[in-house]
């Protein structure tokens, strides 16, 4: 399959200007400055493109929300890739880096944004140093900065390092901390596209790596070149993060609505050991688990039909657990990631996170009754839609999820019968230490600590 | 000017200028500031506080929420190895405890010459790369102990080059 994003398997050294500008590079800018910023925004909704970062919402839809009589206004590129699983955006970054400068100002172009800015996680360090000199480069040959391509439109793009916050990669916490502030994520209305809901106050759009980087190729060959790959509702290609329990993992760019089967045995290379799959995690930590049931691996990946079986496609993150896999052990882990992760903002995530870690903690050493599976369900189902952002709601599905599909991996380590049996075989080995949870978080401060702890 | 201004001018004065608002650079800074004394030290947050126009508390609030500022001194290499579900599924948990135990520390502590600190790290965006760690922000993958101890080997040499050098 030809590849629209890592077009590095079939251009050698697509990351250098030269090389990418003689392969069509710039060419989707070219051809948009010729055009209305209407124009821009209706091609780019007329190819269905949906944002590549998990909630997939429209593309073009999220530009036309941009106020015209506005005269400031910002794009935000979101390349604070922490989703446990994903590690889609670094390849774009490091392999095809120009192709994202390009579609990030095409976006600036249709909303007539005065500058770019790239909120690179801080562990990218290396990248944004890389990025740096292709911005750069750019500027040189005339593609950023004062009068781009000799028209009257003129737009700067910066990079910026993150400090290492998950939180940072929701939209609004985002902003915040690109303004200097806590990365905490802000009360809506005003949306980021409205006139105080941006990045300064201004209209924002904030768009995901992946998502800004299909936008060159649908400038250039067209919504309906776009459209030949996927489905009519998930149009394009996807690129598909595999890991886990598989014999090859890595990144694969794919058409939208191949299967879970599809992508798992012919392209991961199946199984190690030949074993069998128990779960997937199509989204990384944040989506709804799935037994791997027939049904579920000829699944089509796609944001229609991952619903149907009561999951996400997300970023597309999927990680593979296989039939010797501890679902509890694996539920753990994800509770730890959130409960260090949460920002500390809304108290049923602070909350919710920390005690969900600590019942589940001491449902898995053995120490569990019977009650406390229903407990954590329960602190679990209180976090959801109660939030100001989505971590609280992600943060519930590895433990309503696993427990809903996978109820007997809890109850073996509380049910009295099963538990000696269990006790003798040893607890899965955890991270050495409790994760710390973030500065001022209340729980750590204020000795809210369960009784006995 | 303050000590940072002066050492680090080309580099903040670059900083400043990418934003509308000086508050922006807050985080840029507390970077410079953490290479040059180790850690955001009360000296370093002061300075940037005052190049930033913030208040100290802010800027120590910042530096408080984001994990890869260290408010306290590490070691020469600080070693973070992701020990995330992914990274877990991979063999990650053995390998970090395989390399606290090789370097004799506890997690977060940190070697006896002042070398090393270990400690875990949530998602790095390199799952299908594991075991993986990041030494210093950059990035060692697809590792195992036989590599590690190589690698180990060479930051010792490094360092020991370097105080030669400078005697």
């Amino acid at each position: 399959m030809k590849h629209i994003l890592f077009r590095e398997h079939e251009v050698e050294n697509i990351r250098e200007l030269d090389v990418y500008v003689n392969n069509a590079g710039y060419a989707g800018l070219k051809k948009a400055l010729g055009m209305t910023p209407d124009e821009v925004i209706n091609t780019v909704k007329a190819s269905g493109l949906r944002g590549r970062g998990g909630a997939g919402f429209p593309t073009g839809v999220k530009w036309s929300f941009i106020p015209k009589n506005e005269p400031v206004k910002y794009v935000a590129v979101n390349a604070d890739e922490s989703e446990p699983g994903t590690f889609k955006d670094r390849q774009i970054m490091e392999n095809n880096p120009h192709q994202l400068i390009e579609g990030a100002l095409i976006c600036a172009y249709a909303i007539q944004a005065k500058a770019v800015y790239i909120y690179l996680r801080g562990e990218f360090w290396d990248l944004a140093t890389q990025l740096d000199q292709c911005i750069e480069e750019a500027r040189k040959a005339g593609y950023l900065g004062q009068n781009i391509l000799g028209s009257t439109y003129s737009c700067e793009v910066y990079t910026h390092l993150g400090a290492g916050a998950y939180i940072c990669g929701e939209e609004s916490a985002l902003l915040n901390s690109l303004e200097g502030k806590l990365g905490q994520p802000r009360v809506r209305p005003p949306f980021p596209a409205q006139k105080g809901g941006g990045l300064y106050g201004e209209p924002t759009v904030v768009n995901n790596v992946e998502t800004l980087a299909n936008v060159p190729f649908i400038l250039y060959e067209g919504p309906e070149a776009f459209r030949a790959f996927g489905t009519e509702k998930s149009p394009g290609t996807k690129v598909f993060c595999v890991s886990g329990n598989v014999v090859k993992p890595g990144n694969y760019e794919l058409p939208l609505g191949i299967t879970f089967r599809e992508l798992i045995y012919d392209h991961a290379g199946g199984i190690p050991d030949g074993r069998g799959i128990k779960g997937i995690l199509p989204s990384g930590a944040s989506g709804p688990i799935v037994p791997a049931t027939d049904e579920v691996l000829d699944t089509p990946l796609t944001y229609e039909d991952m619903d149907k079986i009561g999951t996400v496609l997300g970023s597309a993150s999927v990680i593979v657990l296989d039939d010797s896999i501890d679902i509890a052990w694996a539920a753990s882990k994800m509770a730890k990631f959130f409960k260090h992760e949460s920002c500390g903002k809304c108290t049923p995530c602070r909350e919710g996170t920390y005690w969900i870690d600590k019942v589940l903690d001491r449902i898995i050493t053995g120490d569990g009754a019977p009650s406390d599976v229903d407990l954590i369900l329960n602190v679990a189902k209180n976090m959801q839609g109660v939030t100001l952002c989505a971590l609280g709601d992600f943060a519930a599905n590895p433990i309503i999820a696993t427990i809903k599909h996978f109820p007997d991996e809890f109850k073996r380590y509380v049910d009295p019968a099963l538990k000696q049996e269990k006790k003798a075989v040893a607890a899965p080995k955890r991270a050495g230490g409790a994760a710390q949870g973030r500065a001022g978080r209340g729980t750590e401060k204020t000795g809210l600590v369960p009784a006995g702890d | 000017m303050n000590q940072l201004q002066q050492k680090y001018q080309d580099r903040i004065t670059h900083t400043l200028s990418k934003y509308p608002d000086k508050r922006s650079a807050v985080m840029p800074l507390l970077y410079i500031a953490q290479e040059e004394y180790g850690w955001v030290s009360p000296e370093g947050i002061d300075q940037v506080a005052e190049i930033c126009d913030m208040d100290a508390t802010q800027v120590k609030s910042i530096a408080g929420f984001y994990t890869m500022y260290s408010e306290k001194p590490k070691g020469k290499y600080w070693l973070q190895v992701c020990t995330d579900l992914p990274c877990a599924l991979r063999g990650a948990d053995q390998f970090h405890e395989d390399l606290k135990a090789y370097l004799e520390v506890e997690e977060g502590g940190t070697t006896a010459d002042g070398m090393f600190t270990v400690e875990h790290v949530m998602c790095l965006a390199a799952c299908d790369k594991a075991p993986m760690l990041q030494c210093n922000f950059h990035f060692a993958e697809n590792l195992d102990m036989d590599k590690m101890k190589v690698l180990i080997e060479q930051w010792r040499n490094e360092v020991n080059q370097q105080v030669n050098g400078s005697r």
